[in-house]
Parts: structure tokens; sequence; C-alpha cells
């Protein structure tokens, strides 16, 4: 992965900031192109490590280079109105002096940059079109950070920083906005950095994973990669669990089941509309992989795959393990109770079968 | 008419004073407000200290100093010497050089709580969308803070048309030059001239009242904005 960044463009972050009760100390390497999440508990510094990308915080001691350009080192500080980046702040933050168009406008005005996003790619994408003429306290939540989000890109930003863009919103908005990230995601060739504690988000949106404690980068990479680890130094409690980029490939409509295939097999999850062929990314927890030594004709079970252990780590608790299982060419993980990894003899190499009991859609 | 001649001069007077002094002040009072809210100095205490002196200091103490800075052997009188303005106190700019001082916190107060009451955010949203911080201030501050700016306009401007003490320190009484409404009032009362000290007295009253009214009825507005 360094390597292949090496040649690549990328994202060079280095920050030492010391503050009464907290310390980030970060020297990391981010992909210029789709979304990396930086992922933490709160405190963690995933915050102030966004901050100090957008040059909103200044830490003492610093390096930031954005595809060879030097943003900060210890002799350059470009101040934040001089970096191409957009910022969604947790708060959409609209000035309530002007409209809905009238922010948007406020950075288009502003962008020196040429408009790789114009107002209405920003308008259209955002599903903001009725809502321009509205002063900002008459929209709601969701809403109100559609707006923020679409006021960022339209500054056509190389760079786009999102903090923790859903966490002020309950579940519902979080649901109405979700998709229109998603979109972002598709449609625009913009990196994105997202500030995140929500694994569920991650899991949907991120391609790369920052996962950062105490002020501290604990783990970085490939998202599917970095998931399917099962050393990872953070707590993910009941979230532990894989990502899989899949394709639609059959749809049983008599059952209303759908085949998603993947890397190394295919697993049935209930039909939610998508096209035969579509891509889309499943989400397979720890906890809803159950494995067996022999296959199981008689279960309730619809998704049996045959694999090969190749890793068994202590979960949380001493009495759960973590068995990282090879299915083809991808991964899955399994919780299980150290009793049944003793009784069933699980070891590394060995051939096993897989029970999958609930297959998440992430979209 | 209820009003003699001379006492529509020193209501036109103190009118055009209290403009002035507003107009000065929202000028000078604008950047030392914005100074005290966003810088991290040590000056800062001192500074504010100065600033609010007037709101505790008699106005003839306030008045003697000034008179002292302004006189032939103050530095602002020597100044005044040198560029060939002659010396300032007992004439209307003096006078208004003293109002400056004496009502800077009734512009400065209140600015100061709007600016810091904008906080730090919107600042940060216009540098993310490419606003310099000279931009973001004139885009931003200022519409944000229009209801800080027209109570401190007004306080500053009421505040102005009340003074008394410092006028009488540095103005004295000159007709047409230096004599404020409150002056003309205390010499009616000094001539035993009752009526008129009491017609004057009214327009006053009503006006102050008028002015508070003002403030008060708009403050609800301004907290809805």
């Amino acid at each position: 992965m360094q390597k292949r960044l090496e040649a690549m463009e990328k994202i060079e972050a280095r920050f030492h900031v010391d503050w009464p009760g907290f310390s980030l100390e970060v020297d990391c390497v981010l992909p210029d192109r789709g979304v990396t999440a930086l992922f933490g508990p709160s405190g963690s510094g995933k915050t102030t490590l966004l901050r100090c990308i957008a040059g909103l915080e200044r830490a003492r001691k610093g390096f930031l280079s954005f595809k060879g350009e030097i943003w900060q080192d210890d002799t350059t500080w470009l101040p934040t109105h001089k970096r191409p980046l957009g910022y969604v702040f947790q708060e959409a933050s609209l000035f309530p002096h002007l409209t809905a168009l009238g922010n948007l406008r406020y950075g288009i005005k502003r962008a020196t940059t040429e408009h790789k996003v114009s107002l209405d790619q920003a308008v259209e994408l955002l599903g903001i079109g009725h809502l321009l003429d509205r002063k900002t306290d008459r929209l709601s939540g969701g809403e109100r950070q559609r707006v923020a989000i679409a006021r960022a890109l339209a500054v056509s930003p190389r760079l786009l920083l999102m903090d923790e863009p859903l966490a002020a919103l309950d579940l519902k908005r979080k649901q109405e906005i979700l998709p229109y990230l998603e979109r972002l995601h598709d449609e625009l060739e913009i990196p994105v950095l997202y500030v995140s504690h929500s694994p569920d988000e991650v899991a949907r949106l991120a391609d790369h994973l920052v996962a950062m404690e105490e002020g501290r980068v604990v783990a970085s990479g490939p998202l599917i990669e970095t998931l399917a680890r099962i050393d990872l130094p953070i707590r993910l409690g009941e979230d532990i669990g894989v990502v899989l980029d899949a394709v639609v490939g059959e749809r049983d409509e008599a059952w209303h089941l759908a085949r998603m295939d993947f890397p190394g097999g295919s697993l049935w999850t209930r039909d939610m509309g998508n096209v035969v062929g579509r891509k889309v990314r499943v989400r397979v927890l720890a906890r809803d992989v159950s494995v067996t030594r022999k296959h199981q004709a008689q279960t309730s079970i619809q998704n049996i795959l045959p694999g090969r252990v190749s890793a068994i780590a202590n979960d949380e608790h001493p009495g759960l393990a973590l068995v990282r299982i090879q299915v083809g060419a991808s991964v899955l993980i399994a919780r299980l109770a150290k009793r049944a990894v003793a009784a069933l003899e699980v070891s590394p190499g060995q051939e096993i079968w897989v029970q999958v009991k609930t297959v998440a859609l992430l979209e | 008419m209820l009003l003699s001649d001379s006492d529509l001069e020193a209501i036109w007077l103190t009118v055009k004073l209290a403009s002035i002094v507003t107009a000065i002040l929202l000028l000078v009072g604008t950047p030392i407000a914005w100074w005290l809210v966003r810088s991290r100095s040590w000056w800062k205490g001192p500074i504010g200290a100065v600033v609010a002196l007037p709101l505790v200091l008699p106005p003839s103490v306030l008045g003697f100093y000034l008179l002292l800075v302004m006189g032939p052997d103050g530095p602002v009188g020597h100044l005044t010497r040198v560029l060939g303005v002659g010396p300032l106190p007992f004439t209307f700019w003096g006078l208004v050089l003293a109002s400056v001082f004496y009502s800077l916190p009734f512009m400065v107060q209140p600015l100061q709580n709007a600016f810091e009451a904008i906080g730090d955010r919107p600042l940060e949203v216009a540098a993310t969308l490419r606003a310099s911080p000279l931009d973001a201030f004139f885009s931003v501050v200022l519409p944000l803070a229009r209801p800080g700016f027209l109570t401190a306009g007004i306080m500053t401007f009421a505040h102005t048309v009340g003074e008394f003490g410092v006028v009488l320190m540095i103005g004295g009484n000159l007709p047409g030059i230096t004599r404020v409404v409150s002056v003309q009032i205390y010499d009616h009362v000094e001539a035993l001239e009752y009526a008129q000290a009491h017609r004057l007295a009214a327009v006053m009253l009503i006006f102050a009242f008028l002015v508070l009214l003002a403030l008060y009825a708009w403050r609800p507005n301004a907290k809805k904005a």
C-alpha cells in the first residue's frame, strides 16, 4: 500500500499538538482519492486532525503536503482561506443572514479555482433546488446540512473535509442524507476525509480507514483489508465484522431474496430491489457468523460457505475468540465462544464450513 | 413657538454633536471592540479597563484631565498649536474629542457583546469558503452584529446628548458653539426661567424615553434573528 501511494499522489500529514489534557501525535499518508474515514471514539483526536489539515488549528510542529503542494512546514503556513478545500461542520453552520442560495453563492463568488463542480451540479446532487429561496431558519436540520454540504462542494474543492456531518441529526435525518453522501462518493472525484465514530457510516461510505485512539493513528489501510484484521487495536465491540464489495448476481422473486456475488463466494440477502449487475456493498458482522466442521443440510441458515481458518485471536471478552476465515479471495470474521473453538478443534489452516445468519446490505 | 431661538440652537448643536460623536465612535470603537474580543494579548485587560473608565469616573475628573491634555501645555494642545488649528478647549471640536472619550464604552461594550455572541464558527466557515479575515469581517461579522451596532449607536448618541459635566469642563457655555441642551437647561434654571426649563426638560425626557423604548422594543427581534 505504502509503495503504491508513493508512486501515486497522496496527502502527507504530520502533526504534533500538545494541549493541557490532550495531545495529538500523527504521522500518516492518506490516499488522494475516494473516501477516507477518520474513525475513533470521541476524544481520539480525529476532529483535531481534520482541523489541522484545514488550517483551522495550527499545530506548533507540523507538516502537511497535498499532492505535492506544501500547506504547512517549518517555514510555510497556508491560511485556511487559501487552501483549496471544502469543509462540512458537525452543525450545518449556515450564515443566518443569507438565504440558502446566498450561502451557496458566498463561496462561489470567492473561489478562484476552476469550477469542476457547478452550482447547478451541487444543487442537483444534494436535491435542494426547492429550498434555495428559503431563509436558513425555515429549513429542517437535514435540509440545512444538505445545503451546507452543497455549499462546501460549490467552491469546487480539491479536498473535501467532513466532520461528523450526520452526528447532530436523528436517525431519520441520517437516512435522508446518507444516499446523497453515497452519490458524492460515486459521482465526484474529490478526495474526502470523513470524520466519524459510527462504524455503520464508515462501512457504508469509506474506501480507506484511519483508526485513531488517544491522539494517535492505530491502524490505516484500505477499508476492506483493515476491517478484515482481527488484531485491530480499536474496540468495535458488537460492530466487529467485514465489508465486502459485491455484485447483485441473481434475484429469487418467488422468495424475495437476492444473491450477492463477492470475490470467492456469494451470499443471499433480502431482495431490496437492486437490479442484477448492480455493485453493492455488504457487511457481515462477526457475531452473525458461526462455523461447523461438517456441511449442515438441515438448518435454517441460508448462507453456508466453505472456508479455511487463517488466524484466531482473543476478543475483548475473555470467553470469546475472533476467527479469521479465508473464503475464496475474501475474508470473513466469526465471533465464537472459546469453548466452541476448543470443542471443534478449530485451528489455523483448517478447512471449515461458515454459516452466515445475517447480511446487511449497505445502501 | 414653545421653544426660543436659543433653545432651538442648543437642540441643533446637541444633535450635531451627538451625530458626529456617534459617527466617529462607529469608526474608532468597532476595531477596538473587535480587538478586545479576538486578541489574546496581555494588553487586553488594561485596554478593556481604560475603555470602561468613563463608566465609573466622575465627568469632572475626566474633563479635568482632558483639559490638561488639550491645554496649551498638554501633548494634544501642543500638537494642535503645531498644526495651526489653535487650542481645543472651549471649542466645538474640543467638545467632540472629549465626548468621544466619554462615550467610548457605550459604543465598545455593546459591540463587544455582539462580536462575542457570534463566536468563532461563522469565521471558520467563511475561511473555508475562501474569505480572507478582512472579507469575513465585512461579509459575515458586520451583518450578524447589526443588532449590536444598532444598540451601540443608539446608546452612544443618547449618552452624548445627555452629558453635562464634561461639557462644562471642556466646552464651557458658549452659545452656538458649546451650549448644548443640558447646559441650556442649567442656564434657564440659574436664571429662574422655570417655564423654559420645563419645556426643554420635557423634550429631553421624551427623547430619552423614546430611545429606551426603541431599544427595549427591538431587543426581542434582535434575539430572534
